[in-house]
């Protein structure tokens, strides 16, 4: 019984000083060191234009649909996509009759937004939603499909247009090794609106 | 899987290999009351001042049933911390959003379930936990359910090399140097690294971006901004895959950008998952004098990782069918679910190594991969998670094979089994025996009463056999402690209902500590024996004939019993896919 | 075989099932399969299939019932010839010198009986007086009588042994119905066996299993409802049994009962099912140089000839003095005599030649060739005046005298040899003829045939040999290297015996050991596997946990063998029954879900006929492999003397991967048998 008192105490008391080690001093102090070296990232990559407003984040797609625009992928995170305060994917499963339609009608859509062949095979991404809902970038097959009508629709050249592809390509992926270069939805298209 | 993916699976592969020996060199310091480490003049201070304040003689050392009760009092004192949190969480500070106490139901789960070191999100992060509760409640519980894992795994080894007649260690001692000299420190460098990569570390109420491209609805309205949640991520981020726990700050976990912004991040947080499960069988090897053991129990692990990864993710690569009868490209495979910037074959390999370990992170949605593709995470969790596994747990999960294949193997040598020199005999047996029989028993049955009623089947998002999936792989989750999900199971529906919340939780619990206890009673029993001197005539536990044993060893007994239930889901679901059967 | 199927039938009683939990589950899920017979009804298959499954679900049961009663029945028939010994023997009790006739069973321990010729011995005991000859072949089937006398270490005597000539007086050691025959007799019957540990341990993994396929195959009916499928009842009952292990629960029993057999078969007796288990871990053998690694006696193995002698001389001299000597080592002289040199052995039985035998007082021995008169020697000592000729032969120092005495020397070149022979763990024997020192013949141990060999697999199975002897060092260290043994122990004493014993073991050795004499009873009991000789004292009997009946210590290997084979077939066959399950269940999982799901038709690898015929032909492979696999449990795997690891691999190769294919075959070949038959 003495022994269980005195094991209570020991559990009661490090639960204690853990909460304040590791949960008080350690993320503070990660937060001073963030706020001190990578302020910008610490505080979520956010982009600002020009006026100062916050546009968004470059870590964090947003919708688009006007045809000036690169589209990015659906997203299922919240009831309009893109909700960054609500994260989420489809969870439909491989059998899925609901996904398969909605695929079925994002292929047809894409192929008449962008003026493809009724059999052309369009990239995964670009009708397939993210885990997140908030993927922030499309593949460059899928882009590079879509730069065509955004150069039409600004009166851009194409190659004006896959210059700021490139330009807004994340690649920190060691040749492929680590992941997939992805193209920037958002800062493509705000490069594309020179808000940046 | 192309040239590019073999590479880095190789890199990924041989990495892990290289930090084995390093990190289980420093564990060995670290889980010996008297270690030397480099932190020793910063942290050793601290570490006795928090002896005193426990009230703890630092010097003692604990037989296996208060090395259990010392392990039960801090989680159930830590676990009801936690729950008073979440139930509060509207009056403490922090919480800019100004979010509500969470429901009874939904903090016991969450509780239960960082508790247990499963993290299995019945909520969705930035929608329902404060700053304060994301910091603090579950944070705690990150290091110490961690720390918990990894002084049980030390006990069993203990158990096993020793010849103390009672004595495993001392439980405070374990916990308190596991915190401090192992967890602590690599987080603040890896948390360091993770906002380099662009995980926030703020306290800032949630950002209002205005869109670029207002949004127009259906209705007519139009969206205007872009609400952006921020919170202390990276801090939690790095523990969380550090100690195998997996719950993310967000609800789409290490699929969210914010939690794993770049293909490095992805990749060194993969490196997390594994380091310390791994490190931990050369610790085995070490502390047991007997170093190709460790590596032999490390190669079996791998070996069964390889193959999953492999599967894994050929499926995905592969694509579905159905999909790409409807004009996707084949050779994109299967991208629902799944982020760019990851690509497919990341998404695999995270998925394999986040259910290998019982860390249950996600950077991608499980749910929406191919039948098959889907089948090895699960399986992996069926498995026991005993590939490299959770920190510790891993370790003693897999320790469990062991006993058994030694039994097995032993007997067909024509010896009464030994292991390491010592004899396994019943009780060794029915512990191990029984911590296999928990595991079993609660899978199938809560998926089995989930399976059969109207709570089980309406929170499912899926019908058909990939609802029984979603069920299958929730009850799996959840008592293998390890907190992924087929996500499109809702646990915590809008009607209130508290079923899933409970049942899960029960499982969470079973699984944690009605394992524990007997891993524990087994350690007990094992360190009171005598080590035989080794002899030609005992069977080598090293080698490639142990690996072969091992890995037999666990398909066989450890997987062969969830066949049927996964006919029922993945394995049935694939062949209806390639015959484009929908639900 | 009749009595044995009978008895698979009386074995069905539940409280005897209820000790092998396989087999009880087996039995519940039989009665059930047979009771949905009735009242369930017809499914899509037609109650013949489930009329088919409930008969091989009770064949199942049988079928191990069976095995246990065949291993049962092969000791029963040997119990019955001993009960025939111990039946209606009288005893002729001395109560305070008065004599009555009691029956047997009426005697208790410290009684006194009296055994004269004709008479059958009533119960185990130790002559106190008197000395007879003793048929003992009642118990070990050895026809040629033994000696039984008071004191020393021949005085034990068995009951059911008979008395063929002279008297001897008894005293009665064994309780009432704890006679060596009585425990003989319920060894064989299997009636007091116990579990072993390993066999505890081994049922507790069993039924660990058994309870987690319960739990497999009773959610299954849950999860078919949200499927759509209605598994029935016995579909999942033959599920059920064919993945719990049945193969390795239906012949646990008969592994063990058998094991005991093979010992029994080779005349040992097991007080304990356990002793043959640890039978299987023994690491050290500490074993009697004489009889169990040299052949009882010592053997001329050269001759040394003095300078000046050659060593033809000194070979027809030795096999002279040796004529007459009828100790092995005289008549080895007389042989390697023959051998060296064709000297013929000759007549001795001429009236000239008389044998002087050896004497303590001498310790020479030898020949004296006479003069025509016949007048004899006397003794050993000096030869008479008449003698003619004068042969002796003896240990170096009496030689040397005997040379002195008569006025000879002693040569250099003689000690040498002597020395040396010595060293080299020889025996010498110095002859002489009066005055003239021939030579030396050296007598050696001989190590048996085939012992080294012996040896070396031991060693490779992980097992050290010691070699106990009372010999000096140097003849000790001689032996144990030709020998090949790994340690030896000279000059031992059996104080020596129990400390090495315990030493070992504090050092983590199991150690078997044999012993016959009473001062080797402590060490019997502290070794771990000790075989006390029958022809030992009742003292030693008690103390081992094994007796061999033939008295041969060679046999401590075999019995070694024997309890490793032991616990390598239940390890095989254990590893053969989890690997089956692979097969069983790429039959019967698409024939459970082929009606609902027909797309799963890929996955019925086998191309079985159809769900029916699958999952028959599943059981009925799972009930005829206890049948097929009797033969082994009762003879064991094959045992071979190898590293643990080769074993390993050797046994992973049969039972894992033979297990993991095996039945693929087996149910092909009957699906295809029962739809040729028509069955369904």
């Amino acid at each position: 019984m003495k022994t269980l008192l005195l094991q209570t105490r020991a559990a009661l008391a490090v639960t204690f000083v853990f909460a304040v080690l590791l949960c008080g001093v350690y993320p503070l102090a990660i937060w001073a060191i963030g706020q001190a070296v990578f302020a910008d990232k610490a505080n979520g990559s956010l982009i600002v234009d020009k006026s100062g407003t916050i546009r968004g984040s470059s870590l964090l797609g947003q919708n688009f649909s006007g045809e000036q625009y690169f589209h990015p992928r659906p997203s299922a995170a919240g009831a309009s996509g893109y909700d960054a305060a609500g994260s989420g994917g489809s969870n439909l499963g491989p059998t899925s009759q609901k996904l398969a339609d909605q695929i079925r009608d994002r292929v047809a859509a894409y192929r008449k937004a962008n003026g493809l062949a009724a059999d052309a095979r369009i990239p995964a991404d670009a009708v397939t939603a993210s885990g997140s809902g908030l993927d922030p970038h499309i593949s460059m097959a899928n882009a590079e499909l879509q730069a065509p009508r955004v150069a039409r629709a600004r009166n851009l050249t194409e190659d004006q247009v896959r210059g700021l592809i490139s330009a807004n390509t994340d690649d920190g992926t060691l040749f492929g090794v680590l992941g997939r270069p992805g193209v920037n939805v958002l800062k493509l298209n705000m490069a594309l609106d020179g808000l940046l | 899987m192309s040239n590019v993916d073999w590479f880095s699976f190789a890199l990924y592969v041989g990495l892990v290999a290289l930090i084995t020996r390093p990190l289980g060199l420093y564990l060995v310091q670290v889980l010996d009351a008297n270690g030397k480490t480099f932190l020793d003049p910063v942290v050793r201070p601290l570490e006795l001042l928090t002896y005193r304040l426990m009230g703890v003689d630092h010097n003692e050392e604990y037989d296996w049933k208060r090395y259990t009760m010392a392990m039960l009092l801090v989680s159930a004192v830590s676990c009801v911390f936690t729950y008073a949190i979440l139930r509060l969480q509207h009056v403490l500070p922090l919480n800019p959003q100004g979010l509500p106490a969470l429901g009874e139901a939904l903090a016991f789960n969450t509780a239960v379930s960082f508790t247990t070191n499963t993290n299995w999100q019945s909520y969705v992060g930035e929608s329902t936990m404060s700053y304060f509760s994301q910091m603090v409640a579950l944070t705690l519980q990150n290091f110490m359910s961690a720390a918990v894992g990894i002084a049980i795994a030390a006990a069993l080894v203990r158990g096993i090399a020793w010849q103390s007649g009672e004595a495993l260690g001392n439980f405070w001692v374990d916990l308190v140097r596991i915190a401090y000299y192992l967890l602590l420190p690599v987080c603040v460098v890896f948390a360091v690294f993770l906002v380099s990569q662009g995980v926030p570390q703020n306290f800032r109420p949630y950002d209002t971006a205005r869109l670029v491209e207002p949004i127009r609805l259906a209705d007519g309205t139009s969206v205007e901004t872009q609400s952006i949640a921020q919170g202390p991520v990276a801090s939690q981020v790095a523990i969380k895959m550090l100690g195998t726990n997996g719950g993310g700050f967000y609800n789409t976990n290490a699929a969210h950008p914010y939690e794993n912004p770049t293909p490095l991040s992805n990749f060194v947080q993969m490196l997390s998952i594994f380091a310390i499960g791994s490190a931990l069988t050369y610790y085995l090897g070490r502390i047991t004098r007997n170093p190709g053991h460790g590596w032999a129990v490390w190669a079996a692990m791998m070996v069964m990782f390889v193959a999953a990864v492999v599967v894994c993710g050929a499926a995905e690569s592969r694509g579905n069918p159905l999909h790409q009868a409807l004009g996707l490209a084949v050779a994109d495979g299967n991208m629902e679910g799944k982020e760019v910037r990851f690509g497919i074959f990341a998404s695999s390999l995270f998925a394999v190594i986040t259910t290998s370990a019982s860390c249950g992170a996600v950077n991608a949605m499980h749910d929406s991969f191919t039948a098959l593709g889907g089948l090895v995470p699960l399986f992996m969790i069926e498995l026991g998670e005993v590939v490299i596994g959770g920190v510790g747990a891993g370790l003693y999960g897999m320790l469990v094979f062991v006993i058994l294949a030694v039994f097995i193997a032993g007997l067909m040598v024509g010896r009464t089994p030994e292991y390491l020199g010592k004899k396994i005999g019943a009780y060794d047996v029915k512990m191990a025996m029984l911590s296999l029989l928990v595991l079993c028993g609660s899978i199938l049955g809560f998926t089995a009463w989930a399976s059969a009623s109207e709570w089980g089947t309406a929170g499912l998002n899926n019908s058909g056999p990939h609802g029984f999936s979603e069920m299958l792989y929730a009850y799996s989750s959840a008592t293998g402690n390890n907190g992924s999900a087929f996500a499109g199971l809702t646990a915590t529906p809008a009607n209130g209902d508290i079923r899933y919340n409970l049942t899960l939780g029960l499982a969470m619990l079973i699984g944690r500590f009605l394992m524990i206890v007997p891993i524990l009673a087994l350690a007990g029993s094992l360190v009171r024996k005598k080590v035989a001197p080794p002899s030609p005539g005992t069977f080598p536990v090293s080698g490639a004939t142990f690996v072969v044993l091992l890995v037999g060893c666990v398909l066989l007994v450890g997987a062969l019993n969830f066949l049927p239930a996964l006919a029922l889901g993945p394995i049935v679901e694939h062949f209806l896919n390639l015959q484009g059967r929908m639900y | 075989m009749g009595p044995a199927i009978v008895d698979s039938f009386r074995k069905l009683d539940p409280r005897i099932m209820f000790r092998n939990p396989v087999m009880f589950v087996t039995l519940v899920g039989a009665v059930l399969t047979t009771v949905s017979i009735f009242t369930s009804s017809p499914g899509p298959a037609g109650q013949g299939f489930v009329i088919q499954l409930a008969i091989w679900l009770w064949f199942t049961v049988l079928f191990a019932n069976f095995a246990e009663a065949m291993a049962e029945g092969r000791g029963k028939a040997q119990a019955d010839s001993l009960r025939k010994a111990r039946r209606d023997t009288m005893a002729r009790r001395i109560h305070n010198g008065v004599e009555t006739l009691v029956a047997a069973s009426q005697l208790d321990k410290d009684d006194l009986v009296v055994c004269e010729a004709g008479d059958v011995i009533p119960s185990d005991g130790e002559v106190i007086d008197g000395i007879a000859s003793v048929d003992e072949a009642a118990i070990t089937g050895e026809s040629a009588p033994v000696i039984r006398e008071s004191g020393g270490d021949r005085s034990a005597v068995t009951g059911g042994t008979k008395v063929i000539s002279d008297r001897i007086v008894i005293r009665i050691t064994a309780e009432k119905g704890n006679t060596f025959l009585d425990r003989m007799i319920s060894m064989v019957e299997g009636a007091r066996r116990q579990k072993t540990p390993n066999e505890i341990a081994l049922t507790i993994l069993l039924s660990a299993l058994t309870l987690i396929f319960l739990l497999v195959a009773v959610t299954l009916k849950p999860f078919g409802a949200y499927a759509g499928v209605d598994f029935s009842i016995p579909v999942l009952i033959a599920l059920l049994v064919c993945l719990i292990p049945t193969t390795i629960g239906g012949l646990l029993s008969a592994i063990g009962i058998s094991g005991i057999d093979r010992l029994i078969r080779r005349n040992v007796m097991a007080t304990s099912g356990r002793a043959v288990e640890a039978a299987g871990d023994v690491d050290v053998l500490l074993l009697d140089k004489t009889g169990t690694i040299t052949i009882g006696n010592r053997m001329a193995s050269a001759f040394t000839p003095a300078p000046g002698v050659t060593e033809h001389q000194l070979a027809d001299a030795a096999q002279l003095a040796s004529l007459a000597d009828e100790t092995p080592e005289g008549r080895s002289i007389v042989v390697l005599a023959k051998e060296k040199f064709n000297i013929r052995a000759r007549e001795l039985a001429e009236p000239h030649a008389v044998f002087v035998p050896f004497t303590a007082q001498t310790r020479m021995s030898g020949v004296d060739f006479l003069a025509e008169d016949g007048s004899a020697g006397k003794g050993g000592g000096a030869p008479a005046a008449t003698t003619v000729r004068s042969i002796r032969k003896g240990a170096a120092d009496s030689v040397k005298a005997y040379v002195q005495s008569n006025g000879g020397e002693f040569p250099d070149e003689v000690s040498k040899a002597v020395e040396a022979a010595s060293r080299a763990g020889r025996t010498p024997l110095v002859v002489a003829e009066r005055r003239r020192v021939l030579g030396v013949v050296e007598l050696k141990d001989v190590v048996k045939g085939g012992i080294k060999e012996r040896f070396a697999q031991l060693r490779k199975m992980g097992i050290r040999t010691v070699m106990i002897t009372g010999d000096n060092p140097l003849t000790a260290a001689a032996i144990a290297a030709e020998a090949g043994v790994d340690d030896f122990m000279a000059q031992a004493t059996p104080e020596d015996k129990l400390r090495r014993i315990r030493l070992e073991q504090a050092e983590g050795h199991l150690v078997a050991m044999t012993g016959d004499g009473t001062n080797d009873a402590p060490a019997l009991a502290q070794a771990d596997v000790g075989v006390a000789m029958n022809t030992g004292t009742q003292a030693a009997r008690e103390a081992g946990n094994m007796v061999d009946l033939d008295s041969n210590p060679t046999k401590l290997i075999e019995i070694v063998e024997i309890g490793k084979q032991l616990l390598m077939t239940r390890g095989s066959l254990t590893t053969f029954s989890i690997a089956n399950d692979v097969a069983k269940y790429f039959a019967i999982i698409p024939a459970l879900l082929m009606a609902t799901f027909p797309a799963i038709v890929p996955l019925n690898v086998m191309h079985l006929a159809s769900p029916q015929s699958a999952i028959l032909s599943a059981v009925i492979f799972n009930a005829l492999i206890i049948i097929a696999l009797i033969p082994l449990a009762l003879r064991g795997v094959q045992y071979r003397p190898l590293g643990a690891v080769a074993v390993l691999q050797r046994n992973l190769l049969i039972f894992g991967l033979g297990g993991l294919i095996l039945p693929f075959l087996g149910i092909k070949a009957i699906d295809m048998a029962i739809v040729a038959l028509g069955l369904v």
